[in-house]
């Protein structure tokens, strides 16, 4: 659990942080969403004391940050950033291995976690790990870059904008992988973004900023249904509220009896991809299958239109 | 030009090199024109290997200790501590690069005497300024994000320094020192005005004795010895920069 309480970072007069108090739960995505300058990035940093803050306590696991070693602290936290920031000068499996040889890790442990590491993100061990980061497409070494950041089995990972950089097919894909490894360990991962859609797509909960302010702390079906100012209703963008909406849910929950003709969907789809699939297709209902194949019912247009307006 | 041609001319050039340091006879007949009124042809007041030796020492010697002092002082002033001494060491190796180093010459005789000491200060004075300031520009042009990453990564200054900063400035400072050394090279044969036993002990001696075979070998060495050198470490640091992936294909 990472509490924080009351955290301000000032430069000069300026705050860039003001007085910010949020609980992030352990084993949830944690998105931090604002524009550019709402010290998104600034408070994530505070979280690893790569800046230290002007008051304020952040307690991870009931134990105040500053109780060890900036340097000590960071080992113990995964970071990732946008642009990978690999050393171009190591190979690949040294990069992944960074925060394991600072903590002393014995060379066979280190070994075995890299390979785990390489082969749960689809990289050959024995192919890429000699490898140099500049001889990898941008994905793979994105890929690398979390691979680092997660090679000590951190609880907390840190992330600012790691997939900014990508090009939005292999994005979605890095998305997937995340929230499965998310899945699989169970890390506590804070991410910033700008992207809501990102946001949405990634976050147990959201929290936006806006000058140094925290403006709304929330699930997000909450976020999208009450924005708690206009500011975060423009994040939100109006015309895309309700496919948003949409995307939080599965098409296995909003299955009806009956059924279509067509090709099936499958469950576990998103109720966005659903609608689209239905709006393309021009039908008004389509059959949706289970993981085994199996006939679950349909899925309407009506349905789904419903269950894109805005909650009570 | 064919990829080989500039290996063969450098290959030949060490071949001539070393023959002409090792058998100087050989190459009497052709130098033997440049002589008037039976005067010696090759130097013949010492070896011309042992003066080249010597030479290569004292370029030597002078360009560690310039390395270690210019990179020394370039890292403490990029440290956070030491940025308010940034502008005092750039005017202090200014003034070493500014100063003529015959004048340091005679200043540095009376203090520590005749020999290879003086021309060791003036060399290394003279070659502080190119590693100094290509090793600050080396270590504040890092890519930002892979510092960012090292502290992310939970390393200590000193680890930044030695697993990151240094080695991706590697290449650049690698510049720095083979200007240094190939100035150091040229400037070292006047050492030989005070009593230091460079190649510039040949070139003098030709000038005293209106020697025209003399001043040319002296000199002809020296460059043959500043060209290989220069390329030698060219081919170092084109090899670093590969190692360190400022250069990616």
């Amino acid at each position: 659990m990472i509490e924080i309480e009351g955290i301000t970072k000032r430069y000069d007069a300026a705050a860039v942080v003001d007085n910010v108090s949020m609980v992030i739960e352990p084993r949830t995505v944690c998105v931090i969403v604002g524009t550019s300058g709402s010290g998104k990035t600034t408070l994530l940093r505070m979280i690893n004391r790569l800046v230290e803050p002007t008051s304020g306590i952040i307690k991870l696991d009931g134990a105040d940050n500053r109780s060890v070693p900036g340097y000590e602290l960071r080992r113990s936290i995964g970071y990732a950033i946008q642009g990978h920031g690999l050393f171009p000068h190591r190979t690949v499996a040294q990069n992944i291995a960074t925060v394991p040889v600072l903590l002393g890790w014995d060379k066979d442990r280190i070994n075995a976690r890299v390979d785990e590491l390489m082969t749960l993100y689809q990289l050959d061990p024995q192919a890429y790990g000699p490898r140099y980061p500049h001889e990898l497409s941008g994905g793979q070494q994105q890929r690398v870059g979390v691979a680092r950041a997660l090679a000590a089995e951190p609880n907390v990972l840190l992330m600012d904008e790691p997939f900014g950089a990508l090009d939005p097919i292999i994005r979605t894909k890095a998305q997937e992988d995340l929230l499965a490894i998310q899945k699989r360990f169970g890390t506590t991962i804070i991410l910033v973004t700008h992207d809501m859609e990102e946001a949405v797509h990634m976050g147990d909960k959201i929290a936006v900023m806006d000058a140094g302010k925290l403006v709304q702390y929330a699930e997000p079906a909450e976020i999208l249904a009450n924005p708690a100012s206009s500011f975060v209703e423009t994040l939100v963008g109006a015309s895309e509220r309700p496919f948003r909406l949409l995307s939080l849910g599965r098409v296995r929950d909003a299955v009806e009896n009956g059924t279509a003709e067509g090709d099936a969907l499958p469950g576990d789809a998103s109720q966005r991809d659903a609608l689209a699939e239905l709006l393309w297709s021009g039908r008004p209902a389509l059959p949706v299958k289970g993981a085994d194949g199996r006939p679950l019912g349909r899925v309407t247009v009506d349905g789904l239109v419903k269950r894109a307006a805005r909650p009570a | 030009m064919k990829a080989w041609l500039p290996t063969l001319l450098r290959l030949a050039l060490v071949v001539l090199l070393v023959a002409f340091l090792t058998n100087p006879g050989w190459f009497e007949p052709l130098l033997k024109p440049l002589t008037e009124n039976n005067a010696p042809v090759i130097y013949n007041q010492g070896s011309l290997l042992t003066l080249t030796l010597l030479h290569l020492r004292t370029v030597l010697l002078a360009t560690l200790a310039a390395t270690i002092v210019a990179v020394a002082l370039a890292i403490l002033v990029t440290r956070p501590a030491g940025a308010e001494f940034l502008p005092l060491s750039r005017s202090l190796v200014n003034i070493g690069q500014t100063f003529p180093p015959v004048a340091v010459l005679a200043l540095a005789v009376p203090a520590v005497g005749f020999g290879e000491k003086p021309t060791l200060i003036a060399l290394f004075l003279y070659g502080l300024l190119p590693i100094f300031e290509n090793a600050l520009t080396g270590l504040t042009t890092l890519p930002a994000n892979v510092v960012e990453a090292a502290r992310g990564a939970g390393m200590t200054g000193w680890q930044r320094l030695t697993k990151v900063e240094l080695p991706l400035s590697a290449p650049i400072i690698l510049g720095g020192i083979r200007l240094s050394v190939v100035i150091g090279l040229a400037t070292a044969t006047i050492g030989s005005t005070v009593a230091a036993k460079t190649l510039g002990e040949v070139i003098i001696a030709g000038l005293l004795s209106n020697n025209l075979a003399f001043i040319l070998q002296g000199g002809l060495i020296v460059a043959a010895l500043a060209v290989l050198i220069y390329d030698g470490l060219s081919a170092v640091e084109r090899y670093a920069a590969r190692r360190m992936g400022r250069e990616a294909e």
